[in-house]
């Protein structure tokens, strides 16, 4: 009772806000009455050492004096957390040693010191009490957590450009999308060309696709042509990343609702000249499974293009003006309906244009 | 004096923290109200810039919105007080601590406090979601713990992003009995990393385009460059190693200068804060990385450093030219400064891209000379723990090598025996290393390290064979022997993981988002094993218990809250689950942890 009513001044003292040196005395005055009470102390096996413990030397006591009655020693977070709630609360201290409590193995007569690695930890695990647990798992409603935004995405226009065509001008874009995640995400590529004013071909793909290998998305989707001639769409599927050295590579399958098949690839690559300044080799090929004259279409390996692109990017990367070069080729009965047009087979062109994302 | 209130008058505060338009340079913003905090003594008389500093055991943090400017724009930033950074809080131990905080952000902007390092209930440790529900706008959260611990530590927000946006401040926390060292003053020095960006945007920029920042890649010219010192085979065939990864050995930062202004005590360089001191004096600096995503390399040219505490926990004593702190780490550290008015304290990031700076002078004003950056670090395959799958490595050694030569790369001795052969690892402690089954297939692992060890004396990357006596972990001891002492009774090993290209980041490929909680029953002691399957450093950080890290044989070494991992490296602490509760777990480059390299670490009885 000597203890308990020690507890409930000192308790008091600090609830008053009197000066440290006050309660310093006040404390060790309880530390020799809990020694008298022959609470075994829980000591650090080091204790002549520069110690944490040690350092906690006024906590330590609070809790051997809060626990003397009970002939224990605890020592630690939770005794602190009863120790505290009194200090500002001189109600509580009834409830905290009313409220019953379970004798714990007495650390304390272990020597540690003697084991190198003891089976019992020197500093003794606290005991845990209802105010512990309340504490510790709060019930909650928010669920909004420390994580950055899952839905990204990005768009590119990788090329838009322009080129003197004989006569008039052209203009051409090629752009890719995505939206999702990590792991799905839902793609858009788009590509066409216009010259002296209309347009000569375009279209629009949208995907599906999910992430395979750390490199490679398998997508799976829709194609819709605009031009040439009357639309038409396709089913797709395929697979998009990057290869080892860097390469970006694509490469779809094609199934169009006229029974027409269709394979494209393209590679491209990066040289940096300098961070800034990048070269960009790229090719593209496509291979028709049947003719379609409509469309001036050959069966077999139909058309290829190669492009070298120099492009700057500016202070910020996503704006890079550009010049380029590009060369395309059509091969086959693509060329024989060319040729039967009147039209080359080859076609050279000297471009400009801007690479932009965001 | 542990239990004189410094408590504000209501109603001050709100008025302090509105649309307050800080000057980055001296604080000029929150200069005017003095009276709201207590500076030490000494600081009163001179103009030395001061963060305002609060003591006693009752605060009223106030969060709010704030204009400041670091870069010639006046930009939003997050702030405590209307302090950035936040207000030196100063505790003592064995103190219960009351801390209203108050939200008087605009909007729906939820925040939080989260006391770093500290010990304390889990509804008390300011993760929203996991600890509580965080403040929102208009409300308050009353934290009220004892405090169990003395020594420099920090806080911040562990709202999304906002930590980024300025809501940091260090914590000092006044010990009970002596501390085992000397000093005649003292100062904070906190190092950060602002952007004027919208931290959200500069989040979403790297998902779109992680390597924004990278304007480092090797180029044809490096190529050549290269091929003339290397010749052109040994230079292909490291530059064809990197390609097949589809990695680059410039990636140091995934932030870097090139977003980042870097701050000391939120000063920019040019702001130059200065800390007084007078000849002969142990003056004491109380270091702090509060960085969202910058490790920096700091040394004082012209004076000794010697570092007497980690993570708040005193260590022997280490004399050191330099050390490097990762992210969320606090370094105490004693230098005398003599014989010239000046002395520039110099942080550069680890990448060499740019820095923070500040001076110790006599008078107000002084600045010495700034050293110039170090020549920028690259990567090596050694450095992911790729020595036993980079059959090249001899050849493109010197290519490799932007620093030091072969022989700093090969100061990790355990790396170089798996190289060697796979099989000597083992009584090294550098097993071969068998990774989690989640990484198999994994589209969100982009490598994992094949020899790792901890490499606790290896300076790291950048400084290696610098010529300067540079603090490595192996340096930290503990002045106190293991203060549980137990044997851990089992091993949890976790591995870093991550996809650059996608800037996605997790534990043994599975993020946060998807993973179950990793459960600790109350009183057990646990080894955790981290294996560092990334080319990126991690700062690893688990709230509200101790990492006790363990030294090569696995014995214990020093007492830390976070841990540094970097690339190719295997360490391991012990951890005593003496905390019931919900604990975050993750790394504290935040927009890795954004990105998903997080746990929960739940302890349950």
């Amino acid at each position: 009772m000597n203890i308990k009513k020690s507890i409930l001044c000192h308790s008091l003292l600090v609830a008053l806000g009197l000066s440290a040196s006050f309660t310093l005395l006040a404390q060790e005055d309880h530390s020799q009455h809990a020694t008298q009470g022959a609470a075994p102390k829980a000591v650090n096996a080091d204790e002549d050492q520069i110690d944490h413990a040690e350092m906690d030397h006024s906590k330590m006591d609070h809790s051997k004096m809060e626990h003397g009655t009970a002939g224990q020693s605890q020592v630690g977070a939770e005794s602190d957390t009863v120790d505290h709630s009194k200090m500002s609360h001189a109600e509580d201290i009834h409830t905290a040693h009313a409220s019953p409590v379970v004798a714990p193995i007495d650390h304390a007569n272990m020597d540690h010191s003697e084991h190198a690695s003891p089976d019992e930890p020197r500093e003794p695990i606290p005991l845990v009490t209802d105010a512990d647990r309340a504490a510790a798992f709060p019930v909650l409603h928010a669920h909004d957590m420390s994580h950055g935004s899952a839905i990204n995405s990005f768009v590119l226009f990788n090329r838009l450009e322009a080129w003197d065509a004989d006569p008039g001008t052209g203009q051409a874009w090629e752009a890719q999308a995505w939206v999702g995640g990590d792991i799905n995400r839902v793609w858009f590529r788009s590509e066409g060309e216009r010259q002296s004013g209309s347009t000569e071909s375009s279209n629009l793909e949208m995907f599906y696709g999910r992430s395979v290998s750390p490199w490679w998305d398998v997508v799976a989707g829709v194609r819709h042509d605009f031009n040439p001639g009357t639309s038409q769409t396709w089913a797709a599927i395929g697979v998009q990343g990057m290869a080892p050295y860097k390469f970006e590579v694509s490469a779809t399958a094609y199934l169009g609702e006229s029974g027409q098949t269709l394979a494209n690839m393209e590679f491209e690559y990066e040289i940096l000249l300098t961070n800034r300044l990048i070269l960009q080799p790229m090719v593209e090929l496509d291979i028709y499974g049947k003719d379609d004259p409509s469309r001036h279409i050959g069966s077999g390996l139909s058309k290829v293009e190669a492009g070298l692109r120099l492009r700057y990017e500016l202070a910020n990367r996503r704006f890079a003006p550009y010049f380029g070069i590009t060369h395309e080729r059509v091969f086959g009965n693509t060329a024989d309906f060319h040729r039967a047009e009147g039209e080359g087979t080859r076609d050279t062109r000297l471009v400009a244009g801007i690479r932009l994302w965001f | 004096m542990s239990n004189d209130t410094n408590s504000h008058a209501p109603g001050v505060l709100p008025q302090v923290s509105r649309r307050k338009f800080v000057q980055g340079l001296a604080l000029g913003g929150v200069a005017a109200s003095t009276s709201l905090w207590r500076l030490p003594a000494h600081a009163q008389q001179a103009q030395f810039p001061q963060i305002p500093m609060l003591a006693g055991n009752q605060f009223d943090l106030s969060i709010g919105a704030s204009r400041v400017n670091f870069t010639g724009r006046p930009r939003p930033a997050i702030t405590v007080n209307g302090s950035l950074p936040a207000p030196i809080l100063r505790w003592r131990e064995g103190d219960t601590v009351s801390l209203r905080v108050h939200n008087r952000l605009s909007g729906d902007l939820q925040t939080s406090v989260h006391w770093h390092g500290i010990l304390l209930p889990s509804n008390m440790d300011g993760v929203p979601g996991m600890s509580f529900n965080g403040i929102y706008p208009g409300e308050y959260y009353d934290y009220k713990f004892k405090v169990r611990q003395s020594g420099t530590y920090w806080y911040h927000s562990h709202s999304l992003h906002q930590e980024q946006a300025g809501l940091y401040g260090a914590l000092i926390i006044d010990p009970r009995e002596p501390a085992p060292y000397q000093y005649d003053r003292e100062h904070v020095v906190l190092l950060s990393d602002w952007t004027d960006l919208d931290p959200a945007a500069l989040f979403k920029r790297l998902k779109k385009m992680p390597e924004y920042d990278n304007l480092y890649m090797r180029t044809v010219g490096d190529f050549i460059n290269d091929a003339k010192r290397d010749g052109f085979s040994n230079t292909l065939s490291d530059r064809g190693m990197w390609g097949r990864m589809r990695m680059t050995p410039t990636d140091i930062s995934d932030v870097n200068a090139n977003t980042y202004t870097y701050l000391m005590n939120g000063t920019t360089p040019s702001g130059n804060w200065s800390g007084e001191f007078k000849p002969g004096e142990k003056v004491l600096l109380r270091f702090v990385n509060a960085a969202n995503m910058t490790y920096f390399d700091i040394r004082i040219p012209g004076l000794k450093m010697t570092v007497v505490a980690a993570d708040g926990q005193y260590i022997h004593p280490v004399t050191v030219d330099e050390f490097r702190m990762a992210v969320a780490e606090t370094f105490d550290v004693i230098v005398e400064p003599d014989g010239q008015d000046a002395f520039t304290i110099f942080a550069q990031d680890m990448g060499r891209t740019g820095y923070a700076r500040g001076t110790l002078s006599t008078r107000p004003g002084l600045e010495a000379e700034i050293p110039a950056r170090d020549p920028r670090p690259l990567l090596t395959m050694e450095d992911m723990g790729h020595g036993s799958s980079a059959k090249s490595s001899e050849g493109s050694c010197g290519a490799n090598m932007g620093e030091g030569g072969c022989g700093a790369n090969m100061g990790a001795k355990a790396a170089v025996v798996a190289s060697a052969d796979p099989h000597a690892g083992h009584d090294m402690g550098a097993s071969s290393v068998e990774h989690p089954a989640s990484e198999n297939g994994n589209p969100l692992v982009d490598m994992q390290s094949s020899a790792t060890s901890p490499k606790l004396d290896d300076p790291g990357i950048g400084l290696r064979n610098n010529g300067r006596k540079v603090l490595t972990y192996a340096d930290l001891k503990s002045i106190f022997p293991d203060p549980d002492g137990r044997e851990p009774s089992r091993t949890i090993e976790l591995h870093l993981t991550g996809n650059m290209e996608k800037f996605a980041w997790s534990f043994n490929g599975i993020p946060f988002a998807s993973a179950e909680p990793l459960k600790l029953k109350y009183g057990e002691r646990v080894r955790v094993v981290l294996v560092n399957d990334t080319m990126m450093q991690h700062p690893i950080h688990l709230h509200g218990l101790w990492s006790d890290v363990e030294d090569e044989n696995g014995a214990f070494q020093v007492r830390k809250h976070t841990v540094d991992m970097p690339p190719g490296t295997r360490r391991s602490y012990r951890v005593r689950a003496d905390a019931l509760g919900r604990w975050a777990y993750h790394c504290h480059l935040l927009y890795h942890m954004d990105g998903g390299m997080m746990r929960e670490v739940r302890i349950e009885e």
